[in-house]
């Protein structure tokens, strides 16, 4: 087949709409005209404007995350790719797919420090999983199908495409993405036969089992979440997740334990401590998950199902490794078990349950608000759930209590509806996670729950939504402090609040209105489901600033260095305290 | 079985696309997850595949091994890594160094008697100095190079460990 003459710049837009690029997010500037140049002359792609570059990038991965779909950044060199460095990394620890394109000085120019030049591939290199830097348009055609192969196959993660402004100028031959066939990388997607068969007697053999599941099983699509839940009926065995995975499994479920790790259920981390045999499926053994690793789950055998080799083994010594994509291994899981006709330990099982069943009486979420306020942040949440559980609602969050409290208190039930920074804990996410979710689903309910130390590290993408006039929520649970960090600072500085004040707050209700949008404040218990009814009916972009109880600690928890079976579960004075070697920790 | 928790030296072989940036890679990998290397060799071996041979040694214990084996295989542009230092795949591993001396009499008759033993080869000569090159295990060169301190050892330059599995197979 020959190819198709054009520019450069020409074949950035082509090679998008050939892999069904239907929105980019983006911030122009000197390095990359020649390709806004060609956005303006086409109308196949829908171009955001955004306010910050990383905005474009938290965006492209709230479009991605909410669809499965590839999130596409374009952005211009120099402090355009700097300040999108951010947003890759959020990307890269979190697996989300994306392609970033940077603009870059014209080839002569490279090496000169140039006016906006920097080494683009050099600093993202570490912050993505893979970058080119594109020398000549000959190259342009198979690195921008290279770039949507590798962002999307195997573990999914961000790429960059570094494209000089001669490169973008320059004409050049295009080929459909059908001629390209990639080199060297050929992620594994297909599980071992032998160690699935290894696995699923380890699991009819199970006295104590539980599947610990986590943001593979989302990655890899919808029909992942529908053979987990499969695989998880058949077997009657409890489910937990990760932060990441939240609504891959359904919460109304009676297997459902609840999420598990620092800020997990009572009865989600004993029973990972307690355990006889581990199901991990497309979860990474994250610190935030493991406590104290000499500690984690001493007594079981683990079976380990990630799509990345590098994750085996890495925190945790796992039993039986399964390199391969969730959904193709649970599919032959429960294929074998069926052929196998294996039936769980009914006896075994129901003690089980019955341990677990003491472990939920703990009541570990439990709070309690008085009639009188202030309002608890985990009433607000519960609220929130109540009245929007019923529509189409997608969730995300900034970092910090009021992320935790909404992965305790929102509860889901699809995959694909909790976008949150889980990796990299990036302050600031929410906002445009939540405009690039809205942008993927114009008719859906987005609410960004947020903090007002975290909210005011991306606001100025409140324009954005104004200008695209996309109507997302953002839910501020203000205690007038960066939470999270108070909470570590009363637990193991002596109560010593250094620099964790929110100190000179903007109104946030005028705030709201300067950008154009609503804003509506709620401070008293019993106000809380009319404003918030307020909120859902305003047709644009609401600032909601509900002033919450500024004391509120963030439980259960598990303290730094401690295993999952020494939580805190409130003020309790005899609570395990943090160790000197805890306190190291992060 | 091999003590978990020791650190033992791994001959790491990586065939990598010989495309910009590739050793920035390896490299920042091995510095970035806080990987040691003992030294590192790279240069093309097939110019029609632009494909290089990338010699890594390392010291970590077994796990750690396992890690880096895992962490060079998911980079992009790498075709295949092998561990040379298993027991299932015997190699031989070599090391060319350059090495100047600069003395005279006594001392410099000594070091070309020695050089002769270590099977060096005299490459530049003046009145007062030489330069040998030796090839060997890093052991012998290490050995070599100790030998040569006291006779006017001036300047050392190694290529650091190139190696290959033995037999008939490839990589």
């Amino acid at each position: 087949m020959s190819g198709q003459e054009m520019t450069g710049a020409q074949i950035v837009i082509r090679a998008l709409l050939d892999h069904g690029v239907d929105t980019i997010f983006g911030y122009p500037g000197g390095a990359v005209l020649p390709i806004y140049d060609e956005i303006f002359k086409q109308e196949g792609i829908k171009h955001i404007l955004v306010r910050h570059e990383q905005g474009a990038v938290h965006a492209a991965e709230g479009y991605a995350r909410s669809t499965g779909k590839p999130g596409v950044v374009l952005v211009t060199s120099g402090p355009g790719a700097t300040n999108a460095v951010t947003g890759l990394t959020d990307a890269l620890m979190d697996s989300i797919p994306l392609i970033c394109l940077t603009g870059q000085v014209p080839t002569h120019l490279i090496g000169s420090d140039a006016f906006q030049e920097c080494d683009t591939v050099g600093i993202t290199r570490p912050c993505t999983k893979h970058n080119w830097l594109v020398n000549s348009v000959d190259e342009l055609t198979r690195v921008m199908h290279e770039s949507f192969y590798v962002a999307t196959n195997g573990r999914p993660g961000p790429v960059v495409v570094d494209i000089p402004k001669d490169v973008q100028f320059a004409s050049g031959t295009y080929e459909g993405p059908a001629n390209v066939v990639h080199k060297t990388y050929r992620p594994q997607i297909k599980g071992d036969a032998s160690a699935i068969t290894r696995a699923v007697e380890l699991m009819a053999g199970a006295k104590k089992p539980i599947f610990y599941t986590g943001g593979g099983v989302i990655n890899s699509g919808p029909n992942a979440s529908l053979l987990l839940r499969q695989l998880a009926e058949m077997t009657g065995y409890p489910v937990t997740s990760t932060l990441m995975g939240l609504g891959a499994y359904p919460s109304h479920e009676d297997q459902w334990l609840g999420m598990l790790g620092m800020h997990g259920t009572y009865e989600a981390n004993n029973a990972m401590h307690d355990c006889d045999v581990m199901i991990c499926v497309g979860a990474r053994f994250d610190d935030r998950v493991t406590g104290r690793l000499d500690a984690f789950s001493p007594n079981s055998k683990k079976i380990h199902i990630d799509i990345d080799p590098s994750s085996i083994n890495k925190n945790v010594h796992v039993d039986v490794p399964i390199i391969g994509d969730c959904a193709h291994v649970l599919e032959d899981m429960i294929r074998i078990w069926k052929s196998k006709v294996a039936q769980p330990d009914k006896e075994a099982l129901a003690d089980w349950w019955r341990q677990i069943d003491t472990w939920r009486g703990r009541k570990s979420l439990a709070f309690k608000q008085d009639e009188s306020g202030p309002i608890k942040p985990q009433q607000a949440i519960q609220r929130l759930y109540e009245l929007t559980k019923d529509r189409e609602t997608y969730i995300t969050t900034e970092v910090g209590q009021h992320q935790m409290w909404a992965a305790q208190h929102y509860h889901f039930d699809e995959p694909n509806r909790w976008l949150t920074s889980g990796g990299l804990g990036t302050m600031g996410y929410g906002l445009p996670a939540a405009i690039g979710a809205q942008i993927a689903h114009p008719d859906a309910l987005v609410i960004d729950i947020a903090g007002e130390a975290s909210i005011q590290m991306c606001m100025q993408e409140m324009s954005t939504a104004i200008q695209f006039m996309l109507p997302v929520k953002i839910f501020i649970l203000n205690n007038e402090y960066m939470g999270m960090v108070r909470q570590w600072q009363e637990l193991l500085h002596g109560g010593r609040y250094s620099h964790s004040y929110s100190e000179a707050l903007p109104d946030f209700v005028k705030l709201a209105e300067a950008y154009g949008g609503t804003g509506i404040r709620a401070s008293k218990p019993e106000e809380l489901d009319a404003k918030i009814t307020e909120m859902l009916d305003a047709p644009g972009p609401v600032i909601f600033d509900c002033l919450v109880d500024p004391a509120e600690n963030c439980y259960p928890m598990i303290p730094s260095g401690a295993p999952h079976n020494e939580m805190i579960l409130g003020e309790d004075p005899n609570a395990p305290t943090v160790t000197e070697e805890g306190k190291m920790l992060v | 079985m091999s003590d978990l928790s020791k650190s033992e030296r791994h001959v790491l072989a990586v065939l990598v696309d010989n495309e910009a940036g590739v050793l920035a890679r390896v490299i920042g990998l091995f510095s970035g997850r806080g990987y040691n290397i003992e030294s590192l060799t790279v240069a093309e071996v097939d110019a029609a595949e632009h494909m290089s041979r990338i010699t890594v040694v390392t010291k970590a214990t077994p796990a750690v091994v396992e890690q880096i084996l895992a962490q060079l295989d998911r980079l992009v542009p790498v075709h295949k890594v092998v561990d040379l230092s298993v027991d299932d795949i015997p190699s031989v591993n070599r090391e060319m160094a350059l090495i100047k001396v600069a003395s005279t009499g006594d001392k410099r008759v000594e070091a070309l008697r020695l050089s002769e033993a270590f099977r060096a080869r005299v490459i530049d000569t003046t009145h007062s100095s030489f330069v040998f090159e030796v090839t060997g295990t890093p052991e012998k060169i290490e050995a070599f190079i100790n030998l040569m301190r006291p006779l006017g050892l001036v300047d050392v330059s190694r290529t650091g460990v190139v190696a290959i599995a033995r037999g008939a197979e490839g990589m």
